[in-house]
């Protein structure tokens, strides 16, 4: 069978898509079309499993199989889906209220497990479809209909927190570019096991420009520091570099440093603290902060595990067989009719 | 089980010839047949009390008795050694005829020490044969019971026949030479105390010697250790005579057939493993441990090579979120839990009847609410079955009445929810999972496929695929699982538009989804079996019941019926729909007496559903009803 050959159009569905005007979603969304077009494989093995949410509404717009679901608990929705049908692409849309606030239970637990699903985290800092309160990743201090007096919660650092939870590969990327999104998508898509990816979305009707220091022309020259495998994190043209000093990683001037001082990317290092390190150069997108993979490490996935099990079982004991399994405690023979003729 | 007229009395032809007695002597002492005979170990929950009530309940089992067991144990894993909250007992009736419940009152009562006593005696019946470990009656184990003096010495026991034995004593005597050492020399006392019990009840030794040299096979000292005490405390009842009489039960007249003793929870994963094998589909359990729940994941758990895959999930909703994923993917998927986990699940479970997919919810209740009484009985979340969901969402209901029925209402829940893609809800509860009962097994080729059709093609025009076009006779809409080309879908909580499943908020529209999501379940009233009288079909007064009080209601009506009083019994497996006769046989009798082991919920039902004066026996103290009384209310109602 050759490779259905599809445009970004064959992965829309006809339902009116309906985010505000101007936001990232849209982006995302043409994204991650594009993106599934260019893999020729066939429509009908993906699935979007997402829960509550305006970034929740995007399994409705993706003419793929889909569940829009309830809050927070997509990621264990599509542990069913992902444990039993290794033969499909699952994937999970979520945000910050959703997926680490309501379901942060679930996530964590979805990564530990390693469970094969790619989960792209909508991160815009703010709660949207109730329209406009604050988040478990907005900035302490926040104004929000909810905090008029600012909000007093410490923020999650969701690449931080899904390295805490044993996640075997983790990125970050930004609505706006849409080939870095690509890049990343592509290598998440490749990925055997859970691959968390948070995506910086501007929700610009109530928490607009947040992510400015990383997609602004002028900011993003000093603040996006762009992890590529293999090379050295440096950014702001050249002229700043990250070092590793008492294992933390540390911004320097690059020219007060010997160049082999500079820290190489490595995603595939098997220890996370180097990726950890990186996740804390910034606690949000303030300031310098690293976009691309954190982390990328063979792991045994969810599935693999479950049906290797069922697999063994069978070879060892064989089918199983009903008539025999209901005898296995032992029986014994009533013969009839007459009365205590047993 | 089979409800039957019970048999005439024991023939005395029946043999008993194939009874084991290891090398020991036959005894002299004279037997005694009875009919029927309810024993309860009781001791500490590092007694081995389970475990002895189950061994004599298999040599029962397969001598051929008919037999029914009622568990104990507390909620605490290990509870303070030697004090009242630490007793943990097993009580089984076994019968030479098909009796129905584990038996108001004990015979027999073993207890291992003074907590024990102090919790039990009082179920006892008078007159009744007492079994204690005399050596564990120190000063200190009497303090904790809270006995000021030694009951042993002074004349609380006269009423009872008390056969003394010094266990610990004797069990460390037994096992000297088998290798046991320390604190593993007394762990093997309630083999003593089954040793005397087999002796005393003539029950087959064969059985649990077996079971031992199995069960301990990687660790022969500790199989010897038990078999040698089993053996000492069989020999204590004959060398010390330590009764005048010793009683046989013979076995009873049940349908002829092959039988085993069955759990509700084991019977109910294997039902779920057959009903996985007729309708083709992989079992998919996800779940959360909870108490009474956690022995169906167990079982389940390691029937892999029956391609059963079991989630340990992370928290209860996760449990049926993933439950929910597998329906979808196309799995027979089921959930199990208790009342306090289903509350948990319930956001979810609305979802599952939104997006009309196949599954099953066990909830094994408890006593409620909160984490309440986990390890007893209570039937007080049917109210929260049928209604704890929000909006309009109604369930198919299915309950469990015993043990042997648990495999077949596994099976039927299936069927119910493939056919008319809904989640269904099924019903048990502590006394059905943990009591254990004869099953008469079935001939599995002869049960029924559960046919399933997975939608292949389009159903719209134009190529195109409408996920809620449902079918003409069940309502149910189509399952086309992801892998399915050309029929890509989204599903979702949103409400959808009628036939083409996009989100609609048109007013009409949800009017009429609502209609027709409720018409889908109530017609499910078409494909059930209609309800069945027992009894006097005449008779003024009917005792209605659903789940675990089976066994006391038709017991207590046998017993009215013995003392002239006719009496009708119907019992519930369908919550929901209702059976389409019920009006009709309510309608036929004066009188409707409905017992529960919750404050009046089927009552509620009813009441509002038939606008009927039933009247309620109630009962939440964490027991089952003691047969004397229901049938006390029925007399009374009789007057
Ligand atoms: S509220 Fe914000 S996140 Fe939601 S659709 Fe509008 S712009 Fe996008």
């Amino acid at each position: 069978m050759t490779a259905p050959s599809y445009t970004r159009k064959d992965f829309q569905t006809d339902q009116e898509v309906r985010w505000c005007p101007g936001c990232g979603d849209y982006t995302i969304l043409a994204s991650v079309q594009q993106f599934l077009a260019g893999l020729g494989r066939s429509r009908e093995e993906f699935v979007f499993i997402s829960g509550i949410g305006c970034s929740s509404r995007f399994p409705y717009y993706m003419n793929t199989y889909g569940m829009h679901s309830i809050h927070g608990r997509a990621p264990a929705i599509a542990s069913g889906v992902a444990a039993t049908r290794p033969d499909l692409s699952v994937w999970v849309i979520t945000g910050d209220g959703d997926g680490l606030s309501i379901g942060g239970n679930h996530l964590i637990h979805a990564l530990r497990r390693n469970v094969n699903l790619k989960i792209l985290l909508f991160n815009n800092q703010i709660y949207g479809l109730t329209k406009g309160q604050y988040s478990p990743t907005s900035e302490v201090g926040k104004s929000t209909k909810s905090s008029p007096f600012g909000s007093i919660d410490y923020p999650f650092n969701p690449v931080s927190l899904a390295l805490g939870a044993e996640a075997s590969f983790v990125a970050r990327t930004v609505d706006m570019d849409r080939n870095h999104t690509q890049m990343v998508l592509k290598s998440a898509y490749e990925h055997k096991g859970a691959a968390f990816v948070e995506i910086y979305q501007n929700c610009n009707v109530f928490n607009d420009k947040a992510f400015i220091q990383v997609t602004g022309k002028e900011e993003r020259v000093h603040n996006r520091v762009d992890l590529e495998q293999g090379k050295p994190v440096v950014f702001d043209e050249g002229a700043k570099a990250v070092v590793m000093r008492g294992g933390e990683a540390v911004v320097v001037d690059s020219s007060s440093v010997d160049p082999k001082a500079i820290l190489v990317h490595d995603e595939t290092r098997e220890n996370p603290s180097v990726a950890y390190a990186l996740s804390r150069l910034s606690h949000g997108p303030y300031g310098p902060t690293p976009l691309g993979i954190f982390r990328r490490v063979a792991r045994s996935t969810y599935d693999a595990e479950i049906n290797a099990q069922m697999e063994g079982a069978r070879n060892d004991m064989g089918d199983g067989d009903v008539s025999q399994l209901i005898r296995s405690h032992g029986t014994w023979e009533v013969k009839g009719p007459s009365p205590n003729g047993g | 089980m089979a409800d039957e007229i019970a048999t005439e009395e024991a023939t005395e032809e029946a043999s008993t010839e194939t009874r084991q007695t290891l090398e020991i002597q036959p005894s002299s002492t004279p037997t005694e047949s009875l009919d029927n005979l309810v024993v309860r170990f009781a001791g500490d929950s590092g007694d081995g009390m389970q475990l002895a009530g189950n061994r004599f309940t298999d040599a029962s089992a397969l001598f051929g008795n008919d037999l029914a067991t009622l568990p104990s144990f507390p909620a605490e894993i290990r509870a303070p050694a030697g004090t009242l909250p630490g007793v943990s007992s097993f009580q089984v009736q076994i019968a030479d005829y098909d009796i129905l419940t584990a038996g108001d009152q004990p015979d027999c009562l073993v207890a291992m020490n003074p907590a024990a006593l102090m919790k039990n005696l009082k179920d006892l019946r008078p007159g009744g044969t007492l079994i204690v470990n005399t050596d564990t009656f120190d000063e200190r184990n009497l303090d904790k019971a809270g006995y000021e003096t030694n009951p042993l010495d002074d004349d609380s026991l006269d009423g009872y026949k008390v056969i003394k034995a010094p266990m610990d004593e004797l069990t460390k005597e037994a096992v000297k030479d088998t290798g046991v050492s320390g604190r593993n020399v007394l762990r093997s006392k309630n083999f003593f105390a089954l040793g005397l019990m087999a002796w005393l009840f003539h029950r087959p030794t064969e059985p649990t010697t077996e079971w031992v040299r199995k069960k301990f096979a990687s660790k022969p000292e500790v199989a010897n250790a038990n078999i040698e005490s089993f053996k000492a405390g069989y020999n204590f009842g004959i060398t010390t005579e330590a009764t005048r009489t010793t009683f046989e039960v013979k076995p009873a007249a049940l349908p002829p057939g092959t039988y085993t003793n069955i759990n509700g929870n084991t019977a109910l994963a294997w039902g779920l493993i057959a009903a996985s094998r007729k309708s083709g589909l992989p079992l998919f359990y996800g779940t959360y441990p909870i108490t009474p729940a956690s022995d169906i994941l167990h079982e389940l758990s390691r029937r892999k090579n029956f391609g059963v895959r079991t989630f340990q999930a992370e928290d209860e909703i996760a449990g049926v979120g993933s439950t929910i994923g597998a329906a979808f993917a196309g799995n027979l998927a089921v959930t199990g839990s208790s009342g306090p986990g289903i509350a948990l699940k319930s956001e979810a479970i609305s979802l599952a009847f939104m997006l009309e997919l196949p599954m099953i919810v066990i909830n094994v209740q408890r006593g409620g609410p909160s984490t309440g009484l986990p390890t007893k009985p209570e039937q007080s979340d049917l109210l929260f079955s049928l209604y704890g969901r929000h909006g309009e969402s109604p369930l198919p209901v299915l309950s469990i009445a015993s043990p042997s029925e648990a495999f077949m209402m596994a099976i039927e829940a299936v069927r119910i929810a493939v056919k008319y893609m809904t989640p269904v809800i099924l019903l048990s509860d502590n006394y059905v999972a943990n009591g254990s009962e004869p099953w008469k097994l079935p001939d599995v080729d002869e049960i029924a496929e559960i046919p399933v059709e997975f939608a292949k093609y389009p159903n719209g025009p134009d190529g195109t695929f409408l996920p809620y076009m449902r079918n003409i006779d069940t309502f149910a809409r189509p399952w086309a699982i992801p892998g399915t080309p050309g029929l890509e879908h989204r599903i979702g909580g949103l409400e959808k538009e009628a036939i083409s499943g996009n989100v609609s908020y048109d007013p009409a529209n949800h009017q009429l989804m609502t209609d027709t999501r409720a018409w889908k379940v109530a017609n499910i009233a078409n494909d059930i079996p209609l309800l069945e009288v027992d009894g006097d079909e005449d008779a003024d007064i009917l005792v209605l019941g659903w789940g675990s009080t089976f066994g006391s209601i038709r017991a207590a009506a046998r017993r009215a019926r013995q003392s002239g009083i006719p009496v009708a019994t119907a019992h519930l497996n369908y919550l929901n729909p209702l059976p389409k006769n019920l009006g009709e046989v309510l309608r036929s009798h004066d009188k409707v007496l409905i017992p529960e082991l919750n404050t009046g919920q089927l009552l509620k039902v009813i009441r509002a559903e038939f606008l009927l004066d039933a009247v309620g026996l109630n009962k939440v103290s964490g027991e089952p009803f003691r047969v004397t009384e229901i049938s006390e209310k029925i007399s009374e109602m009789a007057q």
